[in-house]
């Protein structure tokens, strides 16, 4: 039989919630064996060579590479979580909705900080680079999201008991001392 | 116009950074660039927010190393509530955020070390992608996956005890901390059942050193001189010269090891440090104002710090700095692989550090908070895992924040992470009309030893592929290779 395959990514999210999911320490070595990570998470359809069972979504969506690449990770994988408070409800990033445009963020950023000397006032804008967002989305306002597991980080138990609840094909039943709010 | 290659690591899929490498028409090079694709916007939507809130707001910025920066702001705020510029707290708040940060710099090491470098030495820069990571350690070398995932979880358990959270704590608060150490929690890390033990971390410590110094002895040439050029380098250093990963003044040398900033109070950070922006990355680019944009840019880390300091708090650790002293003669090592040399170090000092920290009654009792006369600005610096972090407030008569600026560790290495890849693509893929999926690793392995958070966590787990695609001149693709 083969294994269940796992996807994650981070989008814009501070890598906290990768970091608690590593935070389930000697475990990870057991999820190994017990699963598949795949391998291209990215955001060309032809590098995500196989369907996944479950998709692990850090970060809301800040930027157009955002958007696409959760796009593809719901086209991908039957089971999407929202994990941590960034792709459930923007987070942090998010403080910048309704309150601060873009534009007075990156003349923060490039223009006004008093050690940037910029007398050209450049302010990236390269190709290269994605476009950014008026407003920081919750990943649910973008595509439909099966599961959210909640914190900032979510508690490595939480993440842990979710995992093995849906490997087994249960539901997830949280339990108050992993989900609870600090 | 010639050939343009991308390489998009999985970071940036993750909303990080991706490279592009442009080839003139014979496939020589002609420019590499590495690209930092993510911007949030957080000096300006900080504004209005209460002081005291920066310290667990602004660490969300990276859940990599969130004590760094929760003990960076909290040292502006510091300053802001009149508790003195690094030397005015308690011994009990000074210590138990000495711990904190410790444990923090110790965990983050490991991470980077073992899971996500010693992929590369053990299966070879070329070696097979399908196990060359942490994946293929658990099953091939299972021991040493063990080590590392229970020194990480002694990291993480020592600012548990320290910050309350594994990640995002909230242990710092303006002029010093929340709380002190139990006895449960004393012992339960000092000597905790095998391997949850500072001794045990020691141990491992020094077996990671020898790991490392006999791959070196085996692999002289990569480890010396891939991606080795000269550069400033800048840390912080305590005022008599010792490493001090919590606080110290800024001192930075050039090539020569010549002194060229000393202590300087991190207060006067902005006199000396100024940043230059350009289009194509949202990361800026840190520089010396006194050489200006152009020379004055410098390399920040491990690395830099062994070459700053002049010699370390710790005996075992100490013998291992003068080891690596005597390498290069006592002149600065330039050679971008020691950074993982100078970390391994850096570990071991942080477990001795830790036991001795775990072993101070101050720990346990004393005032947690030093009170002061308030002003209004606010500079903290501390030196992260990956190098030199400045944090700088200022507040209004509301005590709502008015400006925040931050130059982050990776930011100071942003020149340096530049010229690794240029050099490692000058080494491995100029002049070539086939790319390896090795070749590719190598310019990867050149900014993976820069430990910068673009190949942090989704690596961790296993999965750094890579796409690059070759376009000849009319932008035709014409090779295309995905490393997964
Ligand atoms: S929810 Fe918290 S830990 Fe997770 S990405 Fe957002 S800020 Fe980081």
């Amino acid at each position: 039989m083969s294994k269940p395959i796992v996807a994650t990514t981070s989008l814009a999210g501070c890598f906290g919630c990768h970091m608690s999911f590593l935070d389930i320490d000697e475990r990870i070595i057991d999820l190994f064996d017990l699963v598949d990570f795949n391998k291209s998470p990215i955001d060309d359809i032809k590098t995500f060579t196989k369907k996944c069972d479950i998709g692990i979504i850090e970060g809301g969506v800040a930027n157009s590479e955002n958007y696409h690449i959760l796009k593809e990770f719901r086209k991908n994988c039957k089971i999407l979580i929202s994990l941590g408070e960034c792709a459930i409800m923007g987070g942090l990033p998010a403080m910048r909705n309704n309150k601060d445009s873009i534009e007075s963020c990156l003349k923060e950023a490039y223009i006004d900080s008093p050690a940037t000397v910029n007398e050209d006032k450049i302010i990236p804008n390269d190709e290269e680079l994605p476009m950014l967002l008026d407003k920081v989305y919750p990943c649910h306002e973008i595509v439909k999201i099966d599961y959210f597991l909640p914190g900032c980080a979510p508690r490595a138990d939480l993440i842990w008991d979710a995992l093995v609840a849906l490997l087994n094909g249960k539901e997830i039943d949280p339990k108050y001392k992993t989900y609870k709010f600090d | 116009m010639g050939k343009k290659i991308t390489i998009e690591p999985v970071t940036r899929v993750e909303g990080h950074g991706k490279v592009t490498i442009h080839l003139d028409n014979d496939n020589n090079f002609e420019r590499s660039r590495l690209h930092i694709v993510e911007f949030r916007g957080f000096e300006k939507f900080i504004q209005g927010r209460p002081y005291w809130e920066a310290p667990v707001t602004v660490q969300r910025l990276c859940g990599i190393c969130p004590v760094s920066h929760h003990l960076a702001a909290a040292k502006a705020m510091d300053v802001i509530v009149g508790a003195g510029t690094g030397d005015g707290l308690t011994p009990t708040g000074e210590k138990m955020r000495r711990l904190m940060h410790y444990g923090q710099v110790f965990q983050s090491h490991v991470l980077h070390f073992f899971h996500l470098a010693s992929p590369d030495l053990l299966f070879g820069i070329d070696g097979d992608p399908a196990i060359r990571n942490v994946i293929g350690i658990a099953k091939m070398h299972k021991d040493l996956a063990v080590q590392a995932v229970m020194m990480r979880k002694y990291g993480q358990e020592i600012i548990k005890v320290t910050a309350g959270k594994k990640i995002h704590g909230t242990g710092a608060i303006p002029g010093g901390i929340n709380k002190h150490l139990s006895l449960k929690e004393k012992m339960s890390l000092l000597d905790g059942k095998d391997p949850m033990n500072a001794d045990k971390m020691i141990e491992w410590s020094l077996g990671g050193l020898e790991f490392f110094k006999n791959f070196h002895k085996a692999n002289k040439d990569l480890i010396d001189n891939f991606a080795a050029f000269p550069s400033k380098h800048l840390s912080l250093v305590r005022k008599d010269g010792a490493l001090d990963l919590y606080h110290g003044v800024i001192r930075a040398i050039d090539a020569d090891g010549k002194k060229i900033l000393n202590d300087v109070d991190s207060q006067d950070y902005l006199e000396h440090i100024a940043e230059e922006v350009k289009s194509w990355s949202y990361m800026k680019f840190p520089y010396l104002r006194k050489y200006g944009p152009k020379d004055g840019w410098y390399r920040v880390g491990p690395l830099s710090r062994m070459n700053t300091a002049e010699f370390i708090p710790s005996p075992l650790a100490q013998k291992e700095f003068e080891i690596f002293k005597a390498y290069t003669n006592g002149k600065p090592n330039h050679s971008s692989m020691h950074y993982h040399w100078a970390r391994l170090i850096e570990i071991l000092h942080c477990a001795e550090m830790m036991k001795d920290l775990l072993n101070d009654p101050d720990l346990m009792e004393g005032e947690l908070v030093t009170k002061g006369t308030k002003s209004y600005e606010g500079v903290g610096l501390l030196e992260a895992p990956r190098g030199t972090l400045f944090h700088h407030y200022r507040i209004n008569k509301d005590d709502q924040i008015t400006m925040a600026n931050l130059i982050v560790s990776t930011t100071n290495n942003n020149m340096p992470m530049n010229l690794a890849v240029e050099s490692a693509t000058k080494q491995f893929i100029s002049g070539q009309d086939k790319i390896t999926e090795g070749m590719l690793n190598a310019v990867e392995v050149s900014i993976r030893a820069y430990d910068p958070c673009l190949s942090c966590a989704t690596h961790a787990i296993g999965k750094l592929p890579l796409q690059v695609k070759l376009y000849d001149s009319k932008n035709n693709l014409i090779d295309k290779r995905t490393k997964d």
